[in-house]
């Protein structure tokens, strides 16, 4: 395989999918498939049997479509993709139907479509283009829709600063949580003296809440891969190392077919499409420790220790992987960075807002009526993407409160909807972009149980290397324990406060410095229910003071 | 062949795999406790002899990660989210539910070693929350009713001893 028979392949497969008139995705992520999505593919590929439509249709085996809440979900579009119709909460029974009006007799079946149409309205799908169209299993899916072709371009017309140089006008921020500019990173890696340089991709994904690295990699494994290569070429690495959490049996088992279907194709290898360019890619498994996310922490996990933070410097830039020099970097970014390279990085910059460029992907669950993987362009607010995307709140109900950026992140009530959603300005009101978890809580809800919840979480996932994490979160634990069972006093509050500003001062890394947001941020925008329980010792949503009721269970 | 030396085999097969390499301590970790159920104290030896490896990394790598499991778990498995999505949408009244129906605690195993409940943070099916996981099985979207009857068609629709 060379250069050119990329192009040839992707031509090929076009000219096979424009055989069919109708293409049937049906999604078979982890989100459907506890639906029962296979045996609605399977209903499906008997349906156009016997309606006699098997050859004008091609039934497909999907990823999500980030309508979780609608599964299991089939999109039905033309081979062109020009008039896509979303089937929700679809059956085995229901695909004849389908199949016999939708295709047979050309109208779709309004009733069954999917409720929210207009939660794609304020979307923008640049890292999920793929998502729900491609069978991730197919490389020639990926490569009919040009992907590839970014390598096949920087191999063939570019120099590995020219990629760099792309991926610097983009201004492309790293997606895993802290925002560090991706183009002043690899050329850090790129000029730092050592060899061999390794890339390190971060599928650790342990904010719970959160599920956009699952859901990228279970639906266009590919562009994971690509992005990694394009990052070998750029900073000068041989080897890729792709760290995915254990958790998730689905997105390691895409991966493994891809990279693979990408080593048979002389993808992946010693000559990438027969050039002088090497590089491989070897997974590696985390094994359900939250830190293992942080960027010092994986390294040592990657290396096959137990996943603990060092200090920096030095820098895994030029002292990552077994000392020499690394470049790591979420999976969201780098699946951004096959079209950076495609359409140029000004082509990118212009979506988004000026500090920040493109789109993040955001996981949307708790009380909310659309839950489900959303991507939207930097800038939009909150309350967009709650009340139009998310479909406000369920049950009548009221909105309180959204968690952004996972158990480090902040607790923000309604009167900061209109935010918009940026890393500097959710940083400014104490929250973090982290790894794009919104959790919609309703008043039903007590934010001091919240608060407890996400210190309960840190205090167990402090991986216990320095003592203001490991010790202080316990002793805001504590407190928490008092204000929830009626011992506390009002003097507790001011302690909690300095506890919290203390860890977020001193603790190595980003798991201790940011454990506190969500302490801090409930105190700073809900204090009156912290007053409440203290003083009148009672709970408003009726989630507090109940020990001796549990200690009877 | 032994049982025995055929789960050993896979386990040789398995480090060769891997040329070996300390650096997947992680992986080859997670095909032993494929293999075997558990990491016993004999089975963490024999792998940090095989690697090369000082019996105490090995067991500090096995300690540190809460999906090692090093003691044998019972022959049903359930575990429950606890991630924030689940959380908020009431997974711990579940948890609450099972424990109170099997009488058994989370990270326990029955005295009969039916049951074993676990707990995870987070397994990725938000969207779906509360997600409860009995044996291979997600159940999303769970209640009270649909787990607890789920679990008992698991152990056979046998009332389990009490502990």
């Amino acid at each position: 395989m060379n250069l050119s028979d990329i192009q040839r392949i992707a031509e090929q497969e076009v000219d096979f999918q424009r055989g069919f008139t109708h293409r049937i995705n049906v999604c078979c992520s982890s989100g459907c498939v506890p639906l029962g999505a296979f045996n609605v593919l399977k209903a499906f590929q008997d349906a156009v049997k016997e309606l006699g439509v098997e050859r004008e249709c091609k039934v497909a085996k999907t990823g999500c479509f980030g309508t979780c809440s609608a599964g299991p979900a089939v999109i039905i579009d033309t081979a062109e993709r020009s008039r896509p119709a979303l089937y929700e909460s679809v059956t085995p029974e229901k695909a004849q139907k389908i199949v016999q009006e939708h295709i047979v007799s050309g109208s779709p079946v309004k009733e069954m479509l999917y409720k929210s149409p207009g939660s794609f309205k304020k979307q923008k799908r640049l890292v999920l283009k793929n998502a729900g169209w491609i069978d991730p299993t197919r490389i020639q899916d990926y490569i009919a829709l040009g992907g590839y072709s970014a390598i096949v371009k920087a191999l063939a017309t570019m120099t590995p600063q020219g990629v760099i140089y792309e991926v610097s006008a983009s201004r492309l921020r790293g997606r895993g949580g802290a925002g560090f500019a991706t183009g002043q990173k690899w050329g850090l890696v790129a000029r730092a003296a050592g060899s061999p340089k390794y890339v390190v991709a971060n599928l650790d994904e342990g904010d719970p809440g959160v599920f956009a690295n699952r859901t990228l990699a279970e639906a266009d494994p590919h562009a994971i891969l690509e992005g990694m290569l394009l990052a070998g070429y750029a900073t000068g690495a041989n080897k890729g190392y792709l760290y995915i959490r254990a958790e998730y049996p689905l997105a390691i088992k895409t991966l493994q077919t891809a990279i693979a279907q990408a080593r048979s194709m002389s993808l992946l290898g010693a000559s990438v499409l027969e050039t002088p360019f090497k590089f491989d890619i070897e997974l590696r498994f985390g094994a359900g420790a939250f830190v293992a996310g942080e960027e010092t922490a994986i390294l040592a996990s990657v290396e096959g220790r137990r996943a603990m933070p060092r200090p920096r410097p030095p820098y895994p830039a030029n002292s990552g992987l077994w000392g020499k020099p690394t470049l790591i970097q979420n999976v969201e970014t780098l699946a951004n960075i096959p079209q950076i390279v495609l359409n140029g990085g000004n082509w990118f910059s212009k979506t988004g807002t000026k500090r920040c460029t493109g789109t993040k992907c955001f996981s949307l669950t708790g009380k909310i009526n659309n839950p489900g993987l959303i991507e939207v362009p930097m800038g939009i607010t909150l309350r967009e993407v709650v009340f139009e995307i998310g479909g406000g709140i369920p049950d009548g109900r009221k909105f309180k409160a959204l968690l952004v950026g996972g158990p480090s992140g902040g607790c923000l009530p309604e009167s900061l909807l209109d935010l918009p959603i940026d890393y500097d300005s959710l940083t400014k009101v104490g929250a973090i972009m982290g790894s794009g978890g919104i959790v919609v809580i309703d008043d039903t809800d007590c934010m001091v149980d919240t608060a407890k919840f996400f210190t309960e979480f840190c205090v167990e996932e402090s991986c216990g290397k320095c003592t203001p994490c490991r010790a202080g979160l316990a002793r805001v634990k504590e407190i928490f324990d008092g204000i929830t069972t009626g011992t506390s006093r009002m003097e507790d509050l001011a302690v909690l406060e300095k506890s919290g500003a203390y860890i977020r001062e001193a603790s190595l890394c980003g798991l201790g410095q940011t454990a506190p947001n969500p302490v801090l941020t409930t105190l700073r925008y809900f204090k009156d229910e912290y007053i409440e329980h203290i003083q009148q010792k009672t709970c408003r949503a009726g989630k507090c003071f109940r020990k001796e009721e549990r200690d009877q269970t | 062949m032994s049982a025995t030396e055929t789960r050993r085999n896979m386990l040789e097969k398995v480090m060769k795999e891997h040329g070996h390499q300390q650096s997947a301590l992680v992986e080859i970790l997670h095909k032993a406790q494929e293999i075997y159920g558990y990491l016993s104290k004999e089975l963490l030896t024999d792998i940090s002899q095989s690697l090369n490896l000082p019996p105490s990394t090995v067991f500090g790598v096995a300690t540190f990660y809460s999906l090692f499991k090093l003691t044998e778990p019972g022959e049903h498995i359930v575990t429950g989210c606890l991630g924030t999505a689940c959380y908020v949408k009431n997974a711990e009244e579940i948890m609450q539910a099972i424990e109170r129906e099997f009488k058994v605690k989370r990270g326990e195993t029955t005295s009969d070693r039916k049951l074993s409940l676990f707990l995870t943070r987070c397994i990725g099916a938000c969207a779906m929350a509360p997600n409860i996981v009995v044996d291979e099985e997600v159940i999303g979207k769970a209640t009270k009713e649909v787990v607890l009857g789920k679990i008992k068609s698991a152990l056979g629709g046998m009332k389990i001893e009490s502990v």
